[in-house]
């Protein structure tokens, strides 16, 4: 039973960052109805920063966590201006098939600036590497941080979307570009601010996971795969619903991987599972509602 | 001098023609009625000075100046407020964020306060049932948020699309009432679409008909409205 338990907790965990990316897929599915498929390339590169921040420039991990967020936030609404906002009025695939390329130009870019040489990434500090027992059950302090991280990540973004201007015109654009756009805002603009945070957000699943996967330019492909299936489980326009779909991804896999014999190197192939079960039994998703045309 | 002035407007759907030089002088302080059946070019009149349709001919003069190839967020900033047709709703959000994004533009924080209670004031409803959610609000409670919200700009200029569309009579008496007193008591310009052309007559100082993308007839409303062959061949009553 307790390492049921022990298992559901390194599970949340590694959903946390499940969540983190998903939350920033679907910053961008509400606002254009397409997923981004250069998401976790972008927080594998922001990462990178936050590494050069850290190892080379030698900044305490905390300050260097925050000029990556906001590094990213501004990296992401650059790369929208530019490589995306020719495509804004195109249809969804188009901008799909846009942050495919993306995807390969933003790996093949790592690769030439840091190696494809795994590297060390630290995790936060001040907090002991023994694991401390709550009820008989052995919690890594690091697992609590990146659960606690998940749920403040979430709840500031909520606060963000439902008590500031900014906030309320970047759901009003989403959601109504053209009557927003006769209220003089500028919907164009909020897309590229959307592009941001949601670069903000993936920087924060990418350090998050690189102290558990090593650092290099693949490490975020199978976590990308595990946000699409948490984004479709949780409803991909819903972002409490992708937090609760990471969750959820998480400890499945952290369960399957342990208790079903060989499952540990099938993990990938779960993802898909998810998804394709999710789309087939309930295309909304737990949280959405069911119109789930274009993915 | 007219405040905002179309001469000669044409404008396109792709390679569908739908105005044919629309001129149309709007007064500063004076309600203005364009008249005229489905798919006459109304709706496309109003989407040519707010700049949500491709012109291709003609200018737009908004207080002495061209605003042809303004986007619709700039005219907005400009001060022309355009409450499109259905009304423009913002439905998944609440009433008061509704108003909030009115004022979207506007920097000057107490003013925006003040016009809240304006609002209300108009609108008492508002104030009571500002956190639902407007897609749960009738038709005729959506066409006053949505005036309160064009409001909340404070334009100097409100173009209104159909606002009796869809309502039951008393509503509409309401709603024209209200329109009325917004012109006398916030000199607001208004520019008014409408296939009822009896009630739009009611309260316009001008009015022009528009018959397949152009201007067919044009006199003051009540000059109009007595006229019984003009009433008969072009306004239906």
């Amino acid at each position: 039973m307790q390492g049921v338990v022990q298992q559901i907790v390194s599970g949340l965990a590694t959903g946390g960052v499940y969540a983190s990316l998903a939350l920033a897929l679907v910053l961008i599915y509400r606002s254009m109805e397409a997923l981004n498929f250069a998401q976790g390339e972008m927080a594998m590169f922001s990462t990178f920063i936050a590494w050069e921040l850290i190892s080379v420039v030698h900044l305490n991990y905390y300050a260097a966590f925050a000029i990556t967020i906001a590094v990213s936030i501004a990296g992401g609404f650059l790369i929208e201006r530019v490589v995306i906002r020719p495509v804004e009025k195109a249809p969804p695939l188009t901008v799909v098939l846009v942050t495919l390329g993306l995807f390969f130009v933003v790996n093949g870019l790592a690769g030439l600036i840091w190696s494809y040489v795994i590297k060390p990434f630290p995790g936060p500090p001040g907090f002991p590497q023994a694991p401390i027992s709550v009820g008989g059950v052995t919690v890594g302090l690091q697992d609590l941080f990146l659960i606690v991280m998940t749920v403040v990540l979430l709840g500031i973004l909520y606060a963000f979307f439902q008590f500031t201007k900014l906030g309320l015109a970047m759901r009003a654009a989403a959601l109504y570009p053209e009557t927003s756009r006769l209220l003089g805002v500028r919907t164009s603009q909020m897309l590229g601010l959307g592009w941001g945070l949601a670069a903000g957000v993936g920087a924060v699943s990418g350090m998050l996971i690189a102290p558990i996967e090593f650092l290099d330019p693949n490490m975020m492909q199978p976590v990308l795969l595990y946000a699409f299936a948490a984004a479709v489980l949780g409803g991909v326009e819903n972002p409490v619903g992708a937090v609760v779909g990471g969750f959820l991804v998480g400890v499945l896999l952290a369960l399957i991987g342990t208790y079903v014999p060989g499952a540990r190197d099938l993990r990938l192939a779960f993802g898909l599972v998810i998804i394709v079960a999710v789309l087939i039994v309930r295309p909304g998703g737990l949280l959405g509602r069911a119109h789930l045309a274009r993915v | 001098m007219a405040l905002l002035e179309l001469t000669d407007v044409e404008a396109a759907y792709g390679s569908v023609k739908a105005l044919h030089g629309v001129s149309l002088p709007v007064e500063e302080g004076s309600i203005v009625a364009l008249l005229g059946a489905n798919g006459a070019g109304k709706t496309t009149t109003l989407r040519a000075i707010s700049g949500t349709v491709r012109k291709t001919g003609g200018n737009v003069l908004f207080d002495d100046r061209v605003i042809n190839l303004r986007s619709p967020e700039d005219v907005a900033r400009m001060g022309i407020a355009h409450v499109p047709e259905g009304r423009g709703t913002l439905a998944q959000l609440t009433v008061w964020e509704n108003l909030k994004m009115g004022a979207y533009v506007r920097r000057d924080g107490a003013g925006v306060k003040r016009d809240f209670d304006r609002m209300v004031g108009y609108f008492p409803w508002l104030g009571r049932r500002r956190d639902q959610v407007a897609v749960t609000l009738s038709g005729g409670e959506q066409q006053m948020l949505a005036i309160a919200r064009a409001l909340m700009l404070r334009p100097r200029v409100m173009l209104l699309d159909e606002p009796s569309l869809g309502l039951a009579p008393l509503v509409v008496r309401d709603i024209y009432r209200i329109i009325e007193t917004i012109n006398r008591e916030e000199k607001t310009t208004i520019l008014l679409v409408e296939q009822n052309a009896r009630t739009a007559l009611g309260v316009a100082h001008r009015a022009y008909v528009i018959e397949v993308g152009r201007i067919a007839v044009e006199g003051s409303a009540s000059d109009l409205a007595n006229q019984e062959s003009i009433r008969k061949s072009y306004l239906g009553y």
